[in-house]
């Protein structure tokens, strides 16, 4: 597996830290590893954060799109924090920050997000 | 073919398994590096690389490995040029394909974002398919070499 998963429960906001190379052959990982933490824990909200994602394409937004929509669905918001410059321009590209705030780091999202809880 | 001409050229051939998506990023990645291209040159080829092989996997073969995917690459001075393809099912409406967020495959959770960053981060982008005989994708970028930019 070139991808991996870091997971932190914070007061009802689930903190994920994706680290290597999203791709087709890692979403299938991420997305299980995910929606399992947020099917099982007391997730409301969900914190991204991609600071030491080396890589994603398309699929990787395919994969944020759709835990996107289960936390929506849920009534959570998610929101997404330090992208690389690479990353950031995808996420551009595909409209994404229409619907998900980008933070420059984890604690500025978690304090905007308790802010909103 | 498009190896007839001077330049140098590579091709390599690779069984249509998800785990080569790595793989064909960086073989392209270590092909191109003799232009000396910048980190987000070398990260818009990695990107259409993993784009198109993934094409090539999901909606060329229905994710069946035994299927190949070919890419060829050559460099004409500057600029590299890189062909795609597989021998798969293509794409019957490929005006409808390439609309950006339109996937054939919304239970795959697509993005259907794939078309459209090909054509943004490359200078010349060409599809062609024929319905149970396979599809084709075309690419040209010129590299700005890191040494242009320092002189």
């Amino acid at each position: 597996m070139n991808s991996h998963v870091e997971m932190e429960h914070h007061r009802g906001v689930l903190i994920v830290r994706l680290s290597g190379e999203l791709d087709h052959h890692a979403a299938d990982f991420v997305r299980m590893d995910l929606d399992e933490a947020i099917m099982r824990g007391q997730v409301s909200h969900l914190v991204l954060s991609l600071k030491h994602l080396q890589f994603m394409d398309s699929s990787g937004l395919g994969v944020i799109l759709g835990r996107y929509k289960l936390i929506h669905s849920k009534g959570g918001k998610m929101v997404v924090c330090d992208a690389t410059a690479p990353v950031k321009r995808l996420l551009e590209m595909s409209g994404l920050f229409k619907i998900m705030p980008l933070y420059d780091d984890e604690s500025t999202a978690l304090s905007d997000l308790e802010v909103a809880l | 073919m498009t190896n007839s001409k001077a330049g140098n050229f590579m091709n390599v051939q690779f069984a249509a398994r998800s785990e080569n998506e790595s793989f064909a990023r960086v073989v392209v990645a270590a092909f191109v590096s003799r232009l000396d291209p910048t980190m987000d040159e070398l990260n818009d080829l990695k990107t259409v690389v993993s784009e198109a092989v993934t094409n090539c996997i999901i909606h060329g073969y229905d994710s069946d490995p035994e299927g190949i995917v070919t890419i060829s690459a050559s460099l004409d001075n500057e600029t590299v040029h890189l062909t795609i393809e597989d021998q798969g099912r293509g794409i019957e409406d490929l005006e409808l394909a390439q609309q950006p967020l339109y996937t054939s495959k919304p239970e795959l959770e697509r993005s259907g974002m794939g078309f459209t960053i090909m054509e943004n981060f490359m200078d010349e982008f060409e599809v062609t398919s024929e319905p149970g005989h396979g599809t084709s994708i075309s690419m040209k970028k010129t590299i700005v070499s890191k040494k242009a930019l320092y002189n």
